[in-house]
């Protein structure tokens, strides 16, 4: 009987951690919304902010936070990928690519704050690109490419050896055998990467805060080296500068939710592949 | 009939690391027969069957002295072309290992990788192959169909076709029946059978029912040594070695 008890107060300090959880959440969902919800409309979507910011819609923010993010992922996730494969897949095993192995989850911890940083001091100054998409998408790139290596790395590991064998048994070539089969496999398991990393990119102010993002603009950018307006920063924005903090704080909230939707479709989406991936990984056995 | 030499083992010794696995090695594959290699756990045989395609090549502490000769050649050469190597060579593992594709596509992947495009031809070959693998009446209504949906023993002849479609010379077979059932265990041996007409075979089984059921030529491998070899009925009922004999006796496995 003494251990049913204990495990039954196991289960509920598990259970009651939970709730916890659970209830932080449904604290944060329900403030956003019930702050938020009273601003969306169709032109909240569709025009620019007006009447310093207290009016109007985040148009140039949505459009910014989609090119900065696209552009993030162009330059992250082929050199991403193609890392992952060579780390698993092709280097010997030595002291150097240890090291690199070890740099590259030391770089998933650095603040997003020092990537702004240092994006601004390589991209804005040294390569002269200004405060632009393009730095901004090159600085959040790097921000996530750890998060893809490792993420890809651990894809590739969940291939099973058996069949790289039977593969090459067959008569391929390594380059065949990922090509055609490892890389086939591993596809749920990236793609469930790549997409926590598009939330993860579209969510962060730091990064951008000094290498992309601007207070305000009435205009749509036209070139990869425009200033954009973004939603994390337009929130930032929104609660920190201006004269009239009572309507802008309903707009900030407007932005946080419109940011969380986005957020959470992507992080659903990574879910139910991930899901798929295993009802394949599994299937039948 | 006299049968030719198409694997010649030659003083072969392998390492993983300090660790040595096999011992001078010396052994002749004889041509469309079936050569069997038995022995305890950890003997060595897996390692020994896997250095005839070169699948220990994977292994970055292995290290082997001696040669192998396939037709002659040694096929350790540096000048020698790895990938053709193992299309002649064929294996099947232990455990089956279909691709997660379907049943259509296992069988033509290996058709892909080796140049043949066209549509027609590949057809041909997969519906040659699985009849070869005697499954083709099993799966001829779900070619489409993901091959992980079959049982272990039709994943396993699967394996087989997939094998048989990249026309090999070799088939070498590791455990193929480890994992399977009684009824699953007798279709593949009676296919190893049937295909020695056309295939040299090597099986590697710690079955010795098995090794007596389908091979021609038995290789007792103890401790990285080849302690004897010879004809299977032989080599079962008057074996030269002690060792030999106590092990097929069951004194020790």
């Amino acid at each position: 009987m003494q251990k049913n008890r204990k495990q039954q107060l196991g289960f509920f300090l598990l259970f009651l951690c939970i709730l916890t959880t659970i209830f932080f959440l449904g604290l944060i969902l329900y403030f956003i919304i019930v702050r938020g919800f009273g601003v969306l409309s169709f032109e909240f979507f569709t025009q620019v902010p007006k009447r310093s910011m207290t009016a109007g819609g985040i148009a140039p923010a949505i459009v910014g936070t989609f090119y900065l993010t696209l552009g993030a992922m162009i330059f992250a996730i082929p050199l991403g990928v193609a890392c992952a494969i060579y780390l698993s897949e092709y280097s010997p095993k030595s002291i150097i690519i240890n090291i690199i192995r070890i740099s590259i989850n030391n770089l998933a911890g650095v603040p997003s704050v020092v990537f702004g940083l240092f994006g601004l001091a390589v991209f804005v100054k040294y390569f002269g690109f200004g405060v632009s998409i393009l730095s901004g998408s090159l600085t959040l790139g790097i921000m996530v490419l750890p998060g893809i290596i490792s993420a890809t790395q651990e894809a590739l590991l969940a291939v099973p050896q058996s069949y790289r064998e039977a593969s090459l048994a067959l008569g391929a070539t390594l380059w065949e055998t990922i090509r055609k089969v490892v890389l086939p496999s591993a596809l749920p398991g990236i793609l469930t990467g790549i997409i926590l990393s598009i939330g993860r990119v579209a969510g962060e102010t730091a990064p951008i805060m000094f290498t992309a993002a601007t207070f305000y603009t009435r205009r749509y950018p036209n070139s990869i080296f425009s200033e954009v307006m973004a939603l994390p920063y337009h929130i930032y924005a929104l609660m920190t500068e201006g004269v009239h903090p009572e309507a802008q704080t309903k707009i900030a909230y407007g932005c946080a939710l419109i940011l969380l939707i986005l957020v959470l479709s992507m992080s659903t989406l990574a879910i139910i592949l991930r899901q798929r991936q295993r009802s394949y990984t599994y299937y039948g056995t | 009939m006299e049968h030719k030499i198409k694997i010649e083992v030659r003083n072969l010794s392998f390492y993983y690391g300090q660790k040595q696995v096999l011992k001078k090695i010396n052994l002749d594959i004889l041509e469309k027969r079936v050569t069997a290699i038995i022995g305890p756990s950890g003997c060595g045989k897996t390692t020994l069957i896997r250095m005839f395609n070169r699948m220990n090549d994977l292994i970055p502490i292995g290290r082997l002295e001696g040669t192998i000769l396939l037709d002659k050649k040694d096929i350790n050469d540096p000048r020698t072309d790895v990938v053709e190597i193992r299309r002649r060579v064929g294996m099947v593992f232990q455990k089956p290992n279909p691709f997660p594709k379907s049943i259509f596509d296992n069988v033509s992947y290996g058709l892909e990788v080796n140049g043949i495009k066209d549509r027609r031809k590949k057809e041909e070959i997969v519906i040659k192959s699985l009849m070869k693998a005697a499954i083709w009446e099993e799966v001829k209504d779900r070619l489409n169909e993901s091959a992980l949906g079959l049982s272990g023993g039709q994943q396993q002849r699967l394996c087989i076709a997939r094998c048989l479609a990249v026309a090999p010379e070799v088939l070498l077979f590791d455990e193929p029946c480890a994992s399977l059932d009684p009824i699953s265990t007798q279709k593949i041996e009676e296919l190893i059978i049937e295909l020695k007409k056309d295939y040299t075979i090597v099986i590697v089984t710690h079955n010795m029912q098995q090794a007596a059921r389908v091979s021609d030529y038995t290789a007792f491998l103890y401790l990285g040594e080849l302690v004897e070899f010879g004809e299977t009925e032989r080599l079962f009922t008057t074996p030269k070695n002690k060792m030999t004999e106590a092990y097929l006796t069951g004194k020790f496995g």
